[in-house]
């Protein structure tokens, strides 16, 4: 029910109500209301029970396990957010002068220099709002550094047929033409198909690395040599940095850009659909062209932008200020309570998690799609077996974990494998609940064989059954009439 | 195994295509390729008029599962596309073969029909992906 069903006329909840009406003073006549908005009328208990209801429907990390996987929807914790939000940094204005900023800059600065650390880059650029954008700046600053070499005739951007969505599609954004390659059974880069790809025409090549199927890309040093010798530019894609962080770096492997989710991997949550993070980091190739602003420090320790004065060759900007300064504050807050030992920790329970879960599904019999390979942060099974056997698929054992209290982890990507369920555990779930994830998946299973039609109708235990996403899609209605149910 | 008509044409990548005479096919996806996808809610046809090559990206089928690229079967110019599909892109789910087809093409030329896979063949390459 909406809280408008609730309204009658008079009712009043004075512990939600504002202390004081706010100040209107120097508003223009013209806009300000001449009838009162038409807000619910209802009563203090009704206020309470309504919203205290609706938390209670959500499925969210504070009160369920979420492995989806290639998404790191890891806890994030509350002492980052407290730190962010302190008053000095939450009232700070982005029009502020620097001399008034110089807090908040600090802490942006180091920012940087432990991303460079944390990477391997020899540069970073914090201004990118989110991952796409981050991806975007990568390429645009490929296309940049390209034309700034006269080097026109570099069309081609190869992505893998593993790659997320968003790769191929920044690519067409950049002005490019994809070039997709396959991946071997083993879930590495085919080698010999790449070989084919690269030419004058190859501007660059776009890698997950670990890849979204959750093995280490085991020839990164030979893919770097085979494009970087036919003059084409490594751009790393960051959604699964969180494995390998204080282990390996991007730099060190040869890429050129790479872009960090620090909404996934440096604790603020998402998936609401923002804000995000999503900065850059470059080899020195790419350094002139990074996004503005920057902050730099001066040789008497003040902070200050760098802005298209000082960055001729810069791309631009990208967004009004530099950046969300929210989430980069959470993500310098994240990595000063971690330090460089805690990073390393972070990417070693994160896999070892996905392991042990890993080793455990495969011996209850589910079916590893890479059961040769290590896992990484994450790992896949395919249901392909149940969908051709019992007619149970991933979807319907997606929504039945919904019935055990599991939220589904990511299903049917990436979409060369069938059937799947991509699980990412993360570092911070105890032993106790990833072994009652695999219990529930035996237990489904069990469900499946005996009694499918109870796994193919779920969800039967929460506020919203089974949705028809078929008619949604088709016949979308996104309108709320007075009076309409839900 | 979904339903494989013997006397169509197939691709690897999932395309049926059904020879009409005088240099005219009509191409849609299989019975095998819906199935993977799912419902069907958007389809993206050619544009008519337009030449394309075998190969080449031609049209999209978009599910809740997934967008995924039709290829062109063979060398030609789109004649005719199923206009009904954006009304009725669930048609390919039910009739793949036949209502559900997706749009005709005149090769460039009738001979390269000879190159693509027969029923069996295809039947052989669907087993062969599955494992």
């Amino acid at each position: 029910m909406l809280i408008y069903e609730q309204s009658r006329p008079g009712r009043r909840a004075f512990a939600q109500a504002p202390k004081a009406a706010p100040e209107l003073s120097g508003i223009p006549q013209e806009f300000l209301r001449r009838e009162k908005a038409a807000l619910p009328e209802v009563s203090e208990m009704q206020a309470v029970r309504h919203y205290t209801r609706l938390s209670q429907k959500n499925f969210s990390i504070d009160t369920q396990f979420y492995p989806l996987g290639s998404c790191t929807m890891k806890y994030n914790p509350r002492a980052c957010n407290t730190l962010a939000m302190l008053p000095g940094m939450l009232g700070r204005h982005p029009l502020a002068p620097e001399l008034h900023s110089q807090g908040f800059m600090s802490c942006m600065y180091e920012l940087r220099e432990m991303l460079k650390e944390i990477t391997g880059m020899h540069d970073v650029s914090l201004v990118p709002a989110a991952g796409a954008q981050g991806e975007f700046t990568g390429v645009a600053m490929i296309r940049a550094y390209h034309d700034a070499n006269g080097d026109r005739a570099r069309s081609e951007i190869i992505v893998p047929d593993a790659a997320h969505g968003t790769n191929p599609a920044t690519a067409v954004m950049c002005g490019y033409k994809v070039r997709e390659i396959p991946t071997l059974s083993n879930g590495d880069v085919d080698l010999e198909a790449l070989q084919e790809a690269v030419g004058p025409h190859t501007a660059g090549i776009m890698l997950t690395n670990p890849s979204t199927v959750g093995v280490f890309e085991r020839n990164i040093a030979e893919i770097a040599r085979i494009v970087h010798k036919a003059g084409g530019l490594l751009c790393y894609d960051g959604a699964n940095l969180n494995a390998i962080l204080g282990k390996c770096r991007p730099g060190d492997m040869g890429f050129d850009v790479i872009h960090m989710n620090l909404h996934k991997t440096f604790s603020t949550p998402h998936g609401g659909g923002g804000p995000g993070a999503g900065p850059v980091g470059v080899s020195e190739r790419l350094r002139p062209f990074l996004p503005v602003p920057m902050v730099a420090r001066d040789g008497y320790g003040d902070y200050y932008w760098l802005t298209e004065k000082e960055r001729p060759q810069t791309i631009g900007k990208l967004m009004a200020f530099a950046g969300n300064a929210g989430v980069l504050l959470r993500a310098w807050v994240y990595a000063r309570i971690l330090g460089r030992e805690g990073m390393i920790r972070v990417a070693e329970y994160a896999t070892l998690n996905a392991n042990y879960m890993a080793a455990r599904l495969r011996n209850a019999g589910f079916q590893l799609a890479y059961p040769e390979r290590r896992a990484t942060h994450e790992f896949i099974v395919t249901l392909k077996k149940q969908a051709k056997e019992l007619q149970v698929n991933a979807m319907d054992f997606a929504k039945r974990l919904l019935d055990y209290g599991y939220h589904a982890p990511t299903t049917y990507f990436p979409l060369l494998v069938p059937e799947c369920f991509l699980i990412e555990p993360t570092e911070t779930e105890a032993k106790e609940e990833l072994d009652g994830f695999v219990a529930a998946m035996q237990a489904i299973q069990k469900e499946a064989e005996s009694e499918p039609d109870t796994v193919k109708a779920a969800p039967h235990a929460l506020p919203v059954r089974r949705l028809d996403d078929v008619r949604a899609a088709r016949e979308p209605d996104l309108r709320w009439i007075p009076g309409d149910r839900c | 195994m979904s339903n494989i008509p013997s006397e169509l044409k197939y691709t690897k990548t999932h395309d049926w295509v059904r020879d009409e005479g005088d240099g005219k096919v009509t191409v849609g996806i299989t019975d095998h390729a819906q199935e993977l996808l799912g419902d069907l809610v958007f389809v993206e046809l050619p544009e008519v008029g337009a030449e394309i090559n075998a190969g080449d990206e031609c049209a999209v089928v978009e599910s809740v599962k997934a967008a995924s690229d039709v290829y062109c079967p063979l060398n030609g110019e789109v004649i005719e596309v199923n206009e009904a599909l954006a009304d009725a892109p669930e048609t390919i789910n039910s009739d793949a073969f036949d209502e559900g087809w997706m749009f005709r093409l005149q090769l460039v030329d009738a001979g390269e029909l000879d190159g693509l896979m027969d029923a069996e063949a295809y039947a052989e390459h669907c087993e062969n992906e599955e494992h």
